[in-house]
């Protein structure tokens, strides 16, 4: 056993995190503001294509970044205003988008690349393979003096939890609701450019295979924390790191494992967390209701 | 230093304000009065920006302002405590304060120097606040506190207070009422929405009465008294007192109950040994101190034992055991209930009035029709609405219009004349005029005295010990799950009443 135990499985546990912290800490903004955000998975491919299509044209990363983080943006206003502003069920809208970032992606690619699968490959100089690491852990510290100390996180707790009393304090709900969502679609797009050209080298179809949603887990599990949803994150981290490093190596009887077994352990985990302490998490009061006055 | 005028407000088909003048003089205590819907609340909550009016202007120091959102009135000046708190219960009493008026740049949240400043406002006013204890673990009184500390700390000249007596207890009262007038010595003025009569001649300098969303008297406070206010309110005379015969007393035995026992999960006896009877024609009233067994009491006979309890003993409904029935069986039988708790057991506030008049009867005609009465009958449904709505004065009267949007008293209103549609021979009856407004009551009552007369057995828990006495014909004390005593209400004194309630000798 003692050879799966290393260093490099620290270092893979932190660098598999990474993409799911971040659409986590963008999940926490948005929730906490009351606003169910399912579409975490979608702001992930956003981010994650746009960012490896302008990296390819510009040669830049950070041109790419910037792009996917636009990108999320741009998606997660879609979000907000079906919201905020039409009073639409959160679940159903958040889907929308899942499934319409699904095909966006494929299509443009198919456009622009003549390949509906994935983009051209990056060059290995023009990735970005730590900067965003180091930037999601600072952010967890950023989120938690955001969320605690900062009038604008005092703003979006109450939001979440009595928007009627916010407003009734003179607090602009709508508007809050707003940053909240805009600012989940640049996190989570975030953590999708980390994928397309920090982990690997190009956008494949559908790359983040569920990182939203256990992502959405680990936000549930860490009760909306941040310090907690980062540890939530490490330990899906963990588990899907030691998977990968498991493959071929660990043979408890004698014969090995099948590759695919082991890879389901990370959404076997996520089922068992969600069914298990989903209940002892209590969720922001108003989270998916719709603020209407005067009704 | 506030004036309304000429305020309209529409909801709907509803006219809630019809162009409604307020004059509040600076450094008063000025008290809104009317019944539930006459649209007090709308008006105020149109002065502090929660609503915008369809027409009409607000005064503030003698300037038309434009007040659209709370932020707006807030800056004038003007702070409101709403009757459902507006406060985040997980959150501190400095964030709840703070929050929406923080000082000091975007990245900085001073809380510990806020708390130092409400700590300040509130000896002022003699509060007792500690600002750093979370919200829901502060009492009710308390929590109105923190209300008045967040418009205190908002700087607030006026504050409107939306029925702030109503959650509170007689002594809290008086408390309250003591820091109302060091609020008027230190210059502050006072907007107070009641229907409390009482509260009104003890507390406010003027009156303005309002009805059907106008405006029908204004008065200072030093010349007028309760009936003129009440008849103002309701615009007519209002009997404050209960009128009806003796009971016949010769009728039947409707119901009896015979050494009916409740015991909860843990072993705890919520009913104890309780027997009596009901006859037809009469109301036999319960008087206790609340949470002494009358819930379980009224709930076991309705059929609707609480899980967790178990029940034993016998209840007999005209001399045949119902005890094994189920709540539909014996609502079949013409046993009637009107819940203590209308939200929780009377009512689905979000379906419309129409399907709320036949929830109960929702299986049998005029609700159903068709092959096997499978499909609901929207007309017959419609038509038991309206007979519901017309016979007990609901109010407005639209069937379409959800539960949850009319007041307290018209949602109770509803709620009797549903149970008075089945003819009940038995009729239980826990809190029925509780939240309702002095119109209402009278009427409440008085169809209480009928439904008697007309030959049902009613059987009466209220914790209002006036109401019982003045209604009862006899009258039962349960203290401890135990009924203690019976009473003649006509001879009993309070004190008498209250000695037995309360156990002490």
């Amino acid at each position: 056993m003692t050879e799966i135990f290393t260093i490099a499985l620290i270092f893979s546990t932190i660098r598999t995190a990474t993409p799911l912290l971040l659409a986590a800490l963008g999940g926490l903004y948005s929730e906490r503001a009351g606003v169910i955000n399912i579409a975490l998975e979608g702001l992930m491919l956003a981010g994650a294509f746009t960012a490896a299509a302008v990296t390819h044209y510009a040669g830049s990363p950070w041109a790419g970044l910037l792009a996917g983080i636009g990108a999320g943006v741009l998606v997660a206003a879609i979000h907000a205003v079906a919201c905020i502003r039409f009073n639409a069920d959160q679940v159903v809208s958040g889907t929308a988008i899942n499934i319409l970032m699904t095909g966006v992606p494929a299509m443009l690619s198919g456009a622009l690349f003549l390949s509906s699968g994935s983009t051209p490959q990056i060059p290995r100089d023009d990735l970005i393979p730590w900067t965003p690491v180091v930037l999601a852990l600072l952010l967890v510290g950023v989120t938690w003096y955001v969320l605690y100390r900062t009038p604008f996180g005092l703003r979006l707790r109450a939001v979440g939890e009595n928007p009627e009393a916010a407003d009734a304090a003179g607090v602009n709900v709508n508007g809050v609701r707003y940053s909240a969502v805009l600012l989940s679609g640049a996190l989570a797009a975030i953590g999708g450019a980390y994928l397309s050209i920090g982990q690997s080298s190009l956008f494949t179809r559908n790359m983040t295979s569920g990182r939203g949603f256990i992502a959405l887990a680990a936000l549930i599990f860490g009760k909306w924390r941040p310090v907690q949803t980062m540890l939530a994150c490490l330990l899906f981290g963990f588990t899907e790191a030691i998977s990968i490093q498991m493959q071929g190596v660990f043979k408890p009887w004698g014969e090995e494992i099948p590759v695919q077994f082991i890879s389901i352990v990370p959404y076997v985990l996520t089922i068992v967390v969600l069914a298990g302490f989903i209940g002892l998490s209590r969720a922001p009061r108003a989270l998916g209701i719709p603020y209407q006055k005067e009704k | 230093m506030l004036e309304l005028r000429d305020i309209t407000k529409r909801f709907g088909n509803v006219l809630a304000n019809d162009g409604v003048s307020i004059k509040v003089r600076p450094g008063t205590i000025h008290a809104i009065v009317g019944e539930n819907g006459a649209g007090k609340s709308t008006a105020m909550r149109i002065a502090y920006g929660f609503y915008t009016a369809d027409g009409g202007d607000i005064l503030v120091d003698g300037e038309v302002r434009r007040i659209s959102t709370p932020h707006d009135a807030i800056a004038l000046g003007v702070g409101m405590v709403h009757q459902h708190f507006m406060l985040v219960e997980p959150m501190t009493v400095a964030e709840n304060i703070v929050l929406g008026a923080e000082t000091g740049g975007v990245a900085s949240l001073d809380l510990g120097k806020a708390a130092d400043e409400i700590r300040a406002l509130s000896d002022e006013f003699k509060l007792s606040v500690d600002p750093r204890a979370t919200v829901e673990s502060l009492s009710v009184g308390q929590q109105q506190r923190v209300e008045l500390l967040k418009a205190l700390y908002r700087r607030a000249r006026l504050l409107i207070l939306d029925e702030p007596t109503a959650v509170l207890t007689p002594p809290e009262v008086e408390e309250f009422f003591a820091i109302l007038r060091r609020m008027r010595e230190q210059g502050k003025t006072v907007v107070i929405i009641t229907h409390k009569l009482s509260e009104v001649l003890a507390i406010s300098d003027d009156v303005t009465v309002m009805r059907d969303g106008r405006v029908v008297g204004r008065v200072e406070t030093s010349r007028t008294n309760a009936a003129e206010l009440a008849r103002l309110m309701v615009g007519r005379d209002v009997l404050l007192r209960v009128e009806k015969t003796d009971a016949a007393g010769d009728g039947a035995a409707v119901l009896g109950v015979k050494d009916l026992t409740v015991t909860a999960r843990d072993g705890k006896r919520r009913l104890d040994g309780v027997s009596f009877e009901v006859r037809a024609g009469e109301i036999v009233g319960i008087a206790g101190v609340e949470g002494n067994g009358q819930t379980e009491l009224i709930e076991t006979l309705a059929g609707l034992t609480a899980t967790g309890h178990t029940a034993s003993g016998e209840v007999e409904f005209e001399g045949r055991a119902i005890t094994r029935l189920n709540s539909r069986a014996r609502r079949e039988l013409g046993v009637a209930h009107i819940p203590e708790d209308r939200h929780r057991r009377g009512l689905l506030l979000d379906f419309d009035l129409a399907e709320n008049s036949i929830l109960g009867d929702h299986y049998r005609k005029p609700a159903v029709s068709g092959f096997g009465n499978v499909f609901l009958n929207d007309r017959g449904i419609r038509a038991r609405a309206l007979q519901v709505i017309n016979d007990f004065d609901v109010r407005p009267p639209d069937p379409d219009l959800p539960a949850r949007s009319l007041s307290g008293g018209n949602q109770q209103k509803l709620i009797i004349g549903r149970e008075f549609e089945i003819n009940p021979k038995l009729l239980l009856v826990s809190q029925p005029t509780r939240g309702v407004d002095i119109g209402a009551i009278e009427f409440i009552h008085r169809k209480l005295v009928a439904l008697r007369d007309a030959g049902c057995a009613v059987l009466l828990v209220s914790a209002e010990l006036e109401e019982v006495t003045a209604l009862a014909d006899r009258l039962l004390i349960m203290r401890e799950g135990s009924v203690v005593g019976e009473v003649d209400p006509k001879r009993a004194t309070v004190e008498e009443i209250g000695l037995l309630m309360t156990g002490g000798k």
